[in-house]
């Protein structure tokens, strides 16, 4: 098979659209040539993930690219970066690294994208349409896209999904074809009473398990009989695409292609059928802590960043309480949920508490935390799945209310009464 | 003894190295240290051990859309992996490499293997891949 390129295409290759353009078409293609595809197709939006600072090497892909003038062709939100701008003085966050940072934000804004610095872009104006077609980095919000909403996104990796907004093409492949959207292994759940599947953490927990079991593959979920809530739905999403690699659930009944199960197969036949048990989530429940004993150093919330809905949610919690003097207490979210949740009334009852706010980015993207932080607590099967490795520390999975009173008391509290046999 | 495998080149180049075998998915952010090679992903298999210069077998990157920046980073400062063989079409790792050309002119080789050639190399093995996709690989002594 080989690829056909547009005239507009091979404009861009050729340096006719100047070098920015070259550069980025160039990647595309060659991506092309590496999945196979037979040519090229339009989207219509992106999100960028190549805002993630990771070194000198990042920030000079994006200096080069703004440096000839890089714009994107299609409307573009900005994921996390690797700084709080305006807020890093305050914690652990090296000066250099901030700068260079920093300097990475300043080219990928400089390229017409909108400043969102989230990795919750569905909860902005940015959040696509049902059948979209669009060029999404980030894997949670890669699938929140296709799951949730119904748009479609390959799993763009960095680097790759600013050159698909830059020359607003991608590799017609993979999941923006109908034909690659049908389940594969069919998970059932069984027996899974209705106030386990009403709690939030659930989800995380259901994620953790979904996304280890499926891997690469497309899992379809039957047995959810609530209607979840968006942040819930939100945390699936985030979990399920960290212990596996998945950019597509369906989820029958939520997941617009999945009305039944057999709209999700696309009737034809699942690869595998897994029935999970309340042994099967008890058990990845127990994956997602990782620390022994009592000891707690931080509560750290918002991975994904933490929505209105969620401030909403914690404010009341949090309210005549204090932390402990030794356990700091942090929520990661975006400027503009922030913002909403200030005007709402939400932020000041967690200045009260002793909490703070860190916006832009996460404690996973910029090294903001102390090394004396050894011990963590958060809700987010994410921020549980990736700090062992990232941050060398210990964390345990709890329930946003065990989070709160354990930052109160000073110690890990967990409420097992949901969980216990 | 000798033995010879056609892999499919996802990015071509040439190198040799010690194999350094895993059937578990790797996710390089959170699972690869871009500043000393060391796999960090504690609940993987190979978490502890060093790539930097072996030659990676492993089925295919997972989870985190950053896995690219963090192999991009490990190339640029010479702690990458000489090679990555995978067993299915892994874009994420392809795409590391394609850019690193790019900017600096210093792409890894990512060959892809069939299953039953994937789960044919051992941990230890001395792998030589060429510039063609074919790879020798000499039993550990």
């Amino acid at each position: 098979m080989s690829l056909k390129l547009t005239e507009e295409d091979r404009a861009q290759l050729g340096g006719e659209r100047g070098e920015a353009n070259r550069l980025a078409m160039s990647v595309i293609v060659r991506m092309a040539n590496v999945s196979g595809a037979d040519s090229l197709m339009d989207i219509v939006g992106a999100h960028i993930d190549s805002t993630v600072f990771q070194g000198d090497a990042t920030m000079e892909f994006a200096e080069r690219l703004a440096a000839h003038g890089a714009k994107v062709a299609v409307p573009s939100s900005l994921n996390v970066s690797g700084v709080d701008e305006h807020g890093w003085r305050e914690w652990a966050t090296p000066p250099e690294w901030a700068q260079k940072a920093h300097r990475q934000m300043i080219a990928y804004q400089s390229m017409g994208t909108e400043a969102t610095w989230t990795c919750a872009p569905y909860q902005t104006a940015f959040r696509p349409k049902f059948g979209q077609q669009i060029a999404w980095g980030e894997s949670n919000a890669i699938a929140f896209a296709n799951s949730v909403i119904g748009a479609r996104s390959e799993r763009y990796p960095d680097l790759m999904d600013v050159c698909a907004a830059i020359t607003g093409r991608v590799p017609a492949i993979g999941l923006h074809l109908t034909e690659n959207r049908a389940g594969h292994v069919l998970l059932r759940l069984v027996d899974v009473p209705r106030r386990i599947q009403e709690d939030d953490s659930f989800y995380p927990v259901l994620g953790h398990l979904i996304g280890r079991v499926a891997q690469e593959r497309i899992p379809v979920v039957e047995g959810i009989e609530v209607a979840p809530a968006e942040d819930q739905l939100k945390a699936l999403c985030a979990a399920v695409a960290s212990s596996g690699a998945v950019a597509l659930m369906h989820l029958v009944g939520i997941t617009p292609e999945a009305a039944t199960t057999a709209d999700a197969f696309q009737n034809k036949p699942p690869q595998q059928i897994v029935e999970v048990t309340m042994d099967d989530l008890r058990q990845a429940r127990r994956e997602l802590t990782t620390a022994e004993g009592e000891k707690l150093d931080m509560v750290v919330l918002g991975s994904p960043h933490f929505s209105l809905a969620e401030f909403k949610k914690l404010a009341p919690l949090l309210v005549g309480k204090r932390r402990h003097p030794e356990v700091q207490f942090l929520v990661t979210s975006s400027r503009l949920m922030c913002n909403l949740a200030e005007q709402a009334g939400y932020i000041e009852p967690l200045k009260e508490f002793g909490g703070k706010l860190t916006v832009d980015t996460c404690i996973l993207t910029t090294p903001m935390l102390h090394p004396e932080i050894k011990n963590l607590m958060t809700n987010s099967a994410k921020y549980a799945y990736y700090s062992p490795g990232l941050l060398s520390t210990q964390v345990v999975f709890g329930r946003l209310e065990d989070c709160v009173q354990s930052a109160v008391e000073g110690r890990v509290i967990r409420d097992e009464s949901l969980w216990k046999r | 003894m000798e033995r010879m495998i056609e892999g499919k080149p996802l990015v071509a180049g040439a190198a040799k190295g010690q194999a350094l075998v895993t059937n578990e998915p790797l996710s390089f952010w959170g699972g690869y240290d871009q500043w000393t090679g060391e796999i960090i992903d504690r609940r993987h298999p190979l978490s502890g051990e060093n790539a930097k210069g072996k030659v990676l077998v492993v089925p295919a990157s997972r989870g985190s859309s950053t896995t690219t920046a963090v192999l991009l980073e490990a190339i640029r400062n010479g702690n990458a992996p000489a090679a990555i063989v995978v067993s299915c079409v892994d874009r994420f790792f392809a795409l590391a490499s394609i850019v690193a050309d790019e900017m600096y002119a210093k792409p890894i080789p990512v060959i892809a293997l069939s299953e039953e050639e994937f789960a044919s190399l051992n941990n230890g093995e001395q792998i030589e891949i060429f510039s063609d996709g074919r790879l020798t690989v000499e039993n550990a002594a």
